[in-house]
């Protein structure tokens, strides 16, 4: 099955294009078709998985190359996919909640006037992103990168009549433009010193030391900053709450489980080239993303809004996981992420689709209506919020570990405030989703007239909630996962080694003092990824051995690697305890005060909000971020924009026509002399043609005698000339 | 009879033929002065061919140019008639329209 792999991506693309060519004369208008490919997909995704999973190796790999663009007999560029533990889960995760979108779609987008150009877009969409998780290089991510930021404007603006969703796409479009910015600067960095641009061919450049330094991590830094835009991390993430202006079920599948976990896929695609530095930076932005946007999600009305902030929250804890080194817990938490999500985006769009009204406020008590979504979604809200027993639960547990972990190692006290923003985090989390579920779900309806016309949607809708719920509890992950998704060495950790230096077996390396120390932890069954973690931010190649010294406070010295495993494990161990119990403790107290504080009545909501008024105004305004991006951004723009008007207009015009003027000015003087001096001369030369005539005609008299005379006296001059 | 006298003879017609085409005014009188120059030329012809060389090339010149004498004096007359015919006058002063 995993040989035919490369037919997943373009099994939608063929829909694709017959979908958006003769789709309207399809029976059903094409939807089964799109259905069709995609379920198709994900048969052979569950083919792949199985026989990874038979497999069952942390190493397994399947990589096919074949050149795509040769000069002469030389490859500049290959194509083919990479198949590993970690592209076997995403292609699942995609197709899975892909083809629950498209049946659930069937149902949402009924009636609706471009019907079969929607699951068109969803086809290109599932190609792109489809692409995005088997290609094997950066070109080729990059590519599908920009694929599945096209597709995403083309069904965020996909109620283009209005104006707010127009808007949104472009916005989307855009501000993606500035994180692909940094990504391409990054693939520019890459290819300029490596000189290839598969992952494998750029981990062994920099392997070998072609790429290293204070340019490594920039190139990482810039490969993240895609990701920043792609994953809606802080100073990019404005975009992805607009983004919910498109259908609902987009947004569960691009706006929450798939295409913005494709920076979090591609940081952790290209995991072993970032540098310690870029991993703090990456750890950092993850941080403020997450405590930010779920900050602004406690205090929105707008139930998609509150999901988009709280996917915001969440693609900051996996990136933050993945930047303190919890590799398997930011990539386990996308995954579980993918399935809650998509199906806490899907029961929103139950829930408008039954209420045609997005605004909680107006809502309540939809649980007697709505039993199934009602269900589900609170499945998928306990697994968000961290509940022992549900997928969210696991994941997050392992990031909280992983934080509290390299807080612990780290040597600066101000890498705690990792472990200590998460938590709190996690406390926020559990409160606003629980919030959300109360006012939707709970208490007596505040619309009457919109609650006697809910009902339950029909089973194309409510069956893909029923199985992403079932994929939200942790049983479906745990064991595995941290088994399969093992941490890949940092090759920037080795850059300067020879390439041929043979593979420590993880039992000697202990002993073998300089090894890198990455290997130098046992594997530990559950969290091997964090005992494995942040050892690697400790240590540098040997030849930056003085930045290495100086980075130290992360890990430890390079003698006594062996008392340190043991330590490590141990500290290891001890974080994912604390960090169990501290986020069980939270994730419970928040569920506890979102029921005191709209469920029991015991704090009057409204009155909290009065007493913190410019705070919850703050958050409400989304901490003025999009006014901050109107004045310096968009005005800025606009200013640099009329003052270039200004240049083009006064300047370049000016020069323009001065040079017009300039032409008019020699025209005329060439206009003179050609009037006075070379009509003159032609003028001159007839005046003078005449005036010779005129008196030149007076020897010609008519009179024949004349005419005798001269001749008879010329043939006399002649005698007397030839005569003397 | 030498040469020299015959050239004397030839040059004295040629003046009065000159002569007389110079000062008349009247066509037919011209055309006779024309005449008389051609003649003068004829002499010339012969005398030099009878005493300078003993071919007849010469003297079959000479009456080529009688034949041509007489084609000429043929058109010139019936030009002379047209132009009377037009204008009532054959003066030669009189036909100048086509000076400048």
């Amino acid at each position: 099955m995993i040989r035919y792999a490369y037919i997943i991506p373009f099994l939608p693309l063929l829909s694709f294009f017959i979908n958006i060519a003769v789709g309207k004369r399809l029976p059903r208008k094409g939807d089964w078709l799109c259905l069709g490919t995609i379920a198709i997909g994900l048969a052979m995704s569950i083919g792949i998985f199985y026989e990874v999973f038979q497999a069952y190796d942390p190493n397994f790999r399947y990589h096919v190359v074949f050149p795509w663009l040769t000069v002469g007999d030389r490859a500049l560029f290959n194509t083919g996919i990479l198949i590993d533990n970690v592209t076997a889960v995403m292609l699942l995760v995609v197709t899975i909640v892909s083809t629950l979108v498209h049946l659930f779609s069937i149902g949402y987008m009924h009636g609706d006037p471009r019907y079969s150009r929607y699951f068109a877009y969803l086809s290109i969409f599932s190609f792109s992103m489809l692409g995005l998780v088997l290609a094997e290089s950066f070109l080729f991510i990059y590519i599908f990168w920009e694929l599945v930021g096209l597709s995403s404007y083309l069904l965020i603006g996909f109620w283009f009549e209005k104006k707010s969703a127009s808007d949104a796409g472009k916005k989307a479009f855009i501000v993606n433009r500035v994180g692909d910015f940094g990504f391409l600067i990054g693939i520019l960095i890459i290819y300029a010193t490596c000189g290839v641009l598969g992952y494998d061919q750029v981990f062994l450049a920099i392997g070998e030391g072609k790429l290293s330094g204070t340019l490594l991590t920039l190139a990482g830094i810039g490969v993240f900053c895609g990701a920043i835009g792609k994953s809606a991390q802080f100073p990019l993430h404005v975009w992805l709450p607009d983004a919910m202006e498109g259908p609902t079920p987009v947004s569960a599948l691009i706006h929450a489980a798939t295409m913005v976990a494709a920076g979090v896929y591609l940081v952790g695609r290209v995991y072993p080239m970032f540098t310690p530095d870029a991993f703090l930076f990456i750890a950092w932005f993850g941080l403020i993303t997450l405590f930010l946007t779920a900050t602004i999600a406690l205090a929105q009305n707008d139930i998609k809004k509150v999901l988009a902030y709280s996917t915001c929250s969440q693609l900051g804890y996996m990136i933050m996981g993945l930047g303190v080194g919890g590799y398997t817990a930011g990539l386990a938490h996308l995954t579980t992420h993918a399935a809650f999500k998509a199906c806490l985006f899907l029961g929103s769009g139950s829930v408008i689709h039954a209420v045609h009204s997005q605004d909680i406020q107006e809502m309540g008590g939809l649980r007697k209506k709505m039993p199934i979504t009602f269900v589900t979604f609170l499945i998928a809200t306990l697994a968000i919020s961290g509940v022992p027993g549900f997928s969210g639960f696991y994941s997050k547990d392992m990031i909280l570990g992983a934080a509290l972990e390299f807080g612990m190692k780290s040597g600066n006290p101000l890498h705690m405030i990792f472990f200590i923003g998460a938590l709190f985090t996690a406390g926020l989390t559990a409160f606003y989703m629980f919030r959300l579920v109360i006012l939707t779900f709970f208490g007596a309806p505040k619309d009457h007239h919109k609650f006697d016309h809910a009902h339950e949607s029909p089973p194309s809708m409510w069956v893909p909630l029923v199985i992403l719920a079932g994929l939200s509890f942790s049983i479906w992950y745990s064991g595995w996962f941290g088994t399969l998704v093992q941490k890949p060495k940092s090759v920037a950790d080795l850059a300067g080694m020879s390439a041929s230096a043979p593979v420590v077996p993880m039992e000697h390396a202990a002993v073998m003092a300089p090894a890198p120390h990455a290997e130098a932890a046992p594997v530990k069954e559950g969290a091997p990824d964090a005992s494995r973690g942040p050892s690697s931010h400790g240590t540098s190649a040997p030849a930056e051995t003085p930045h290495a010294a100086g980075l130290a406070v992360h890990g430890e010295s390079h003698e006594g690697a062996s008392r340190d495993a043991e330590h490590d494990a141990h500290l290891a161990h001890t974080a994912h305890t604390y960090a169990m119990y501290s986020s069980v403790a939270v994730g419970t107290l928040g569920i506890f005060l979102a029921f005191m504080v709209y469920s029991f009545g015991w704090i009057n909501p409204d009155r909290v909000a009065n007493a913190v008024k410019p705070l919850h105004n703050f958050l409400q305004n989304k901490w003025y971020f999009d006014e901050l991006y109107e004045t310096t951004v968009v005005n800025g723009s606009k200013a640099l924009s009329r003052g270039l008007a200004w240049f083009d207009m006064h300047v370049v015009d000016g020069l323009v026509n001065l040079t017009a003027q300039l032409g008019v000015f020699l025209s005329f003087l060439v206009g003179k002399f050609d009037d006075y001096v070379v009509d003159g001369a032609v003028n001159g030369l007839a005046s003078a043609t005449t005036g010779s005539g005129s008196i030149l005609r007076r020897l010609q008299t008519g009179k024949l005698y004349h005419y005798v005379f001269v001749l008879a006296g010329g043939a006399v001059v002649i005698f007397l000339i030839k005569a003397f | 009879m030498t040469l020299d006298k015959l050239l004397i003879i030839a040059a004295a017609l040629f003046c009065c033929g000159l002569y007389t085409v110079m000062t008349r005014r009247n066509a037919v009188a011209v055309l006779m002065g024309v005449e008389l120059i051609l003649n003068a030329t004829n002499i010339n012809f012969v005398a030099f061919s009878f005493f300078l060389t003993r071919v007849m090339g010469g003297q079959i010149f000479a009456v080529f140019v009688i034949v041509l004498a007489a084609a000429e004096a043929a058109v010139a007359l019936a030009i002379f008639l047209r132009m009377f015919s037009t204008t009532g006058t054959v003066e030669v002063d009189s036909a100048d329209q086509l000076k400048g």
